[in-house]
């Protein structure tokens, strides 16, 4: 690694937040819906049939272009690529070549201004299923054309990264700001999202690029880095011992955790653009354009810097980057509930489970806890109940009679009861194990789990002293 | 007695059928018992569609009878075999195809069965509609009714034989570069090719997307036109289909052409290899034409011979890529032995495919392939664009503009098949319509030792009426009619 600058440009694939496809009526295959079961004449490549823009697709496309400050042309157009595979029902994909819907915008991730060359649309292939290995010494292979003519956004930067860490800062902060706008869900395990890094390496200080390799069938952002670490793991090899990097595809496979030959750049296809002759020319009206960028939210990169002026880092890196979670805090806060704990709980609570509730109902909830009006347990057994049901936290508090008790005289008798039941521990702490304050206070807990645990904390420690 | 029924006009046919005095089904047993004695001659049909023509006739019966007939009730019409009709066999006149049954309706068919025709059957055609004689066809060539030793044009040749032999009352077919206007005027009947976007494409087994439109054979100008009118008009299914009214087509479309400019592109008058019988039919057209008081204008089109150069790189390009899906996975034939999918793809192909076609799928490959596009294909775009300039200036010094629709009468079978270069040549006053997406028309003007020679009007973008309107006072003024041959195999000219 040593010596050697890594150069990283990103391919992404995302499929816009759309009803039906992309040339077609159909709706978008769930995942796992059985094969072929979300097709028509025209995703099928039937003879006779026509593609027809879909405008929602159009509209996330233009909305994505905007968020990524990208310039929007007058007039776009799509175009044929052509090839025959049998994922390929028309033998070719329409595609956009020398007019893409946007141009030069940029995204900042972290300190580093990532150049994005362009953002197209075209439509996905269908899936091929083998039998056997390879496609040519299988004995039998099956097409499932569900994904035929779904619609994809290709996201192109200009090779700005620098290193694998980057890269995967990269394409999170592309999901989270592609959610935020509400363009596409860009799940990466559900395939709405790919990532597709170019990479190479060369000596610092120099001006040209090293050659590069491009790696495919990445489908996590954990994969993403660990397959740029071992790329650049295996070029920088490869050059120290004298040998040349191979201008190629590369595969990453995810059970043995390295990256193998796909085919090589010498054989390249040439895919003979052409215009699509069957769907003219867009005119992208500039006051839709205006009217589209109006209605764009707060970006994520904005709010980020508004909410790290109330919390710390570590949670905006949670809230800041998930529009939801981010609504969740600010309106609740909004509300009265107190800003740290707030941050920490959804954090801690409401990120992991992705279950949310009202701002009003945690607001709420908040103040209760903060008040020492209910245990921090409760809270959570509130909290699930309140999804759950729909109902306020202060109508599950009063029926489950969830109230913290704070009454020192009556933690006083649990706490006796404590001390009489674990001799041994008692022994420990009055020998100076102060450890085993936590197997007492474990056992307080059972006995009494709406017991205030500061109180009850201080109430064993005077028994014990 | 029945064969009086096969030699009607729309007009004439809708008279008889509103007054009780035929029944559709009458009109269709007619058609029927004609096709059963001449067919077998001309070749005009592929297939037959019974089960459709029962159901039509007697649906069109029944709304004649309770008085709310559409315009199109009860008329016989023939379908060429590039349209997809609801589950009757769509081959494109193609081997590969066989055995296709599409599960949908071109819009322009949907439009007509909707208006009330009543469909006889597929016609013949050259394959996936490349050629101008239909001896492309993949299944047998078709014989012109005027002359069974001649060829019908193509590539609608069995659309245009129908209409010419009295086995239908209007025939559809489509044009990329003069594949109705030439056959119509071969074969002696009224052939329209519309504006580019004037009527969906779905449903129509592309050939070359930018320059394919579908329009009708008849009898009469005025049979073209309504039959037109009903399938034009916007397609949510066609992106390139225009939404503007189909009825605008007959705004003024039978007026005289009293004090019209008619422009004669001297590029086409004296156009290379022009049969002196056409040109003297042409010169007679004019004189019928400025009698009626017409203005005849000389106009140039500069960029006519690098048209025909610009056709043949544009159309193949597009065609091999709308044809790569004809790989043998999902319909039509099917090779099974192939050891993988590449060795597969090409047997299907080289099997499926006529000569005609793969030529053009490989000279379209080779025109789009990097480091030929500038030299071939984009450069064929630029001179579509200075052909389409010829015409927009043309149009500012005339209405209309007139010439032959095909330099010769139709040619006997078999001499033009070795010499693609001379087949090509048919196309050559057609195809400038299709390069520049214009409306035009070919009627017909008398003949020529014997045979058949066409007219053609074209007009601006959009212009229809304009090309109706004078193509219409020509037949009147003409007294000139598709007539209906009765060909036997003794009339053959041998």
């Amino acid at each position: 690694m040593d010596g050697w600058e890594v150069v990283i440009g990103m391919e992404v694939h995302v499929q816009p937040k759309t009803l039906t496809k992309m040339f077609c009526g159909c709706a978008v295959a769930p995942l796992n819906a059985p094969p072929n079961t979300y097709v028509c004449e025209v995703c099928l490549g039937l003879p006779g049939v026509l593609p027809v823009p879909n405008r929602a697709a159009v509209e996330a496309c233009l909305k994505t272009a905007l968020a990524l400050n990208c310039e929007i042309p007058r007039h776009t157009k799509f175009d044929r690529k052509n090839y025959m595979y049998p994922d390929l029902p028309k033998g070719y994909q329409i595609s956009q070549y020398d007019l893409p819907m946007s141009v030069d915008g940029h995204l900042e991730v972290g300190s580093r201004k990532v150049r994005i060359r362009r953002v197209h649309l075209e439509e996905d292939t269908g899936k091929l299923i083998h039998a056997g290995d390879k496609l040519h010494k299988a004995w039998e292979s099956y097409v499932d054309l569900n994904r035929a003519g779904v619609p994809l956004m290709e996201i192109v930067s200009e090779p700005d990264l620098r290193s694998a860490d980057e890269a995967r800062d990269y394409a999170m902060e592309l999901r989270t700001l592609l959610r935020t706008i509400g363009a596409s869900e860009a799940d990466m395990e559900k395939g709405q999202m790919r990532a597709e890094p170019n990479i190479s390496i060369r000596r610092p200080e120099t001006e040209e690029f090293g050659v590069k390799t491009e790696l495919k069938n990445i489908n996590s952002f954990r994969a993403l880095h660990r397959a740029i670490l071992y790329e650049v793991d295996r070029q920088t090899q490869a050059l120290e011992s004298g040998r040349t990097i191979v201008q190629e595809t590369r595969g990453w496979s995810e059970s043995e955790q390295r990256t193998f030959s796909q085919r090589s750049k010498e054989f390249a296809e040439d895919y003979r653009y052409f215009p699509e002759p069957d769907i003219p020319p867009l005119e992208l009206d500039r006051a839709w354009i205006e009217e589209l960028r109006r209605a764009l939210p707060e970006l994520p990169s904005v709010r980020r810097t508004r909410l790290l002026e109330h919390l710390p880092a570590a949670q905006v890196a949670v809230i800041g980057n998930d529009r939801d979670l981010a609504d969740l805090f600010e309106s609740a806060v909004a509300s009265g509930a107190p800003a740290l704990a707030t941050a920490n709980w959804i954090v801690n609570e409401v990120a992991p489970s992705g279950k949310l509730v009202s701002a009003e109902y945690l607001a709420e909830l908040m103040k209760m806890l903060q008040d020492g009006a209910i245990t921090r347990d409760s809270a959570r057994e509130v909290y699930a109940e309140s999804v759950e049901t729909g109902r306020t936290p202060a109508e599950i508090v009063a029926e489950h009679g969830y109230s913290q008790v704070s009454d020192e005289s009556e933690l006083r008798v649990v706490a006796a009861a404590v001390i009489d039941a674990n001799p041994k521990a008692v022994a420990d702490y009055r020998g100076g194990k102060k450890q085993a304050m936590q197997a007492l206070m474990q056992d307080l807990r059972k006995r009494a789990p709406h017991a205030n645990p500061k109180v009850a904390n201080k109430v064993l420690l005077e028994l014990l002293a | 007695m029945t064969d009086d029924l096969t030699q009607l006009t729309i007009k004439d046919a809708a008279r008889l059928l509103r007054l009780g005095s035929i029944s559709s089904a009458d009109l269709v047993t007619a058609h029927v018992e004609r096709i059963e004695r001449l067919d077998k001659h001309v070749k005009a049909y592929l297939r037959f569609t019974p089960e459709i023509w029962e159901r039509q006739a007697k649906e069109a019966d029944r709304q004649i009878r309770e008085g709310n007939a559409p315009p199109l009730a009860g008329i016989p019409l023939a379908v060429k075999d590039v349209l997809c009709v609801r589950g009757v066999e769509a081959t494109a006149g193609s081997q590969i195809l066989r055995g296709f049954k599409p599960p949908y309706t071109a819009t322009a068919v949907a439009r007509l069965f909707d208006a009330g025709a009543v469909m006889l059957g597929v016609t013949n055609c050259d394959e996936f509609a490349m050629g101008s004689s239909t001896e492309n066809s993949g299944y047998f060539p078709t014989h012109n009714p005027w002359d069974l030793d001649r060829v019908p044009g193509g590539s609608s040749g069995g659309s245009a034989a129908a209409v010419a032999a009295g086995e239908a009352i209007v025939a559809l077919g489509t044009d990329t570069g003069g594949s109705i206007r030439q056959p119509a005027a071969l074969c002696g009947v009224v052939g329209m090719k519309p504006t580019y976007g004037r009527v969906s494409r779905y449903g129509l087994i592309a050939f070359a997307s930018s320059l394919d439109q579908i329009g009708p054979f008849a009898r009469s100008v005025d049979d073209a036109a309504i039959t037109l009118a009903l399938m034009s008009g916007y397609d949510p299914l066609d992106a390139t289909s225009s939404n503007r009214p189909g009825m605008e087509i007959l705004n003024n479309s039978a007026g005289s052409v009293k004090g019209m400019r008619l422009g004669v592109p001297r590029e086409y008058y004296d156009v290379a290899g022009i049969e002196p019988g056409v040109k003297s039919a042409i010169d007679a057209a004019l004189f019928i034409l400025t009698r009626a008081g017409a203005e005849i204008v000389d106009v140039s089109l500069p960029h006519t011979d690098y048209g025909l150069a610009a056709y043949y790189i544009i159309a193949p390009a597009e065609c091999s890529s709308n044809l790569a899906r004809f790989d043998g996975v999902r319909f039509g034939l099917s090779e099974v032995d192939a050891p993988n999918i590449t060795e597969e793809y090409l047997q299907v192909r080289r099997k499926g495919f006529g000569t005609e076609v793969r030529r053009r799928v490989m000279l379209g490959t080779y025109a789009l392939s990097s480091g030929y596009y500038d030299a071939y294909y984009l450069k064929a775009q630029k001179v579509r664009t200075l052909i389409k300039r010829d015409f927009d200036e043309a149009f500012t010094k005339c209405d209309a503009i007139i010439s032959a629709t095909s330099p010769t009468v139709a040619f006997p079978i078999g001499s033009k098949t070795q010499d693609p270069l001379s087949m090509y040549l048919c196309d050559v006053l057609t195809l400038g319509g299709n390069l520049a997406g214009l409306p035009g028309i070919s009627v017909p003007c008398g003949t020529s030792d014997g045979l058949p020679v066409g007219l053609q009007v074209l007009g601006p973008q959009w212009g229809e009426s304009v090309v109706f309107r004078v193509a219409r006072a020509y037949e009147e003024a003409s007294e000139m009619r598709a007539e209906v041959a009765t060909p036997s195999p003794l009339q053959g000219r041998g």
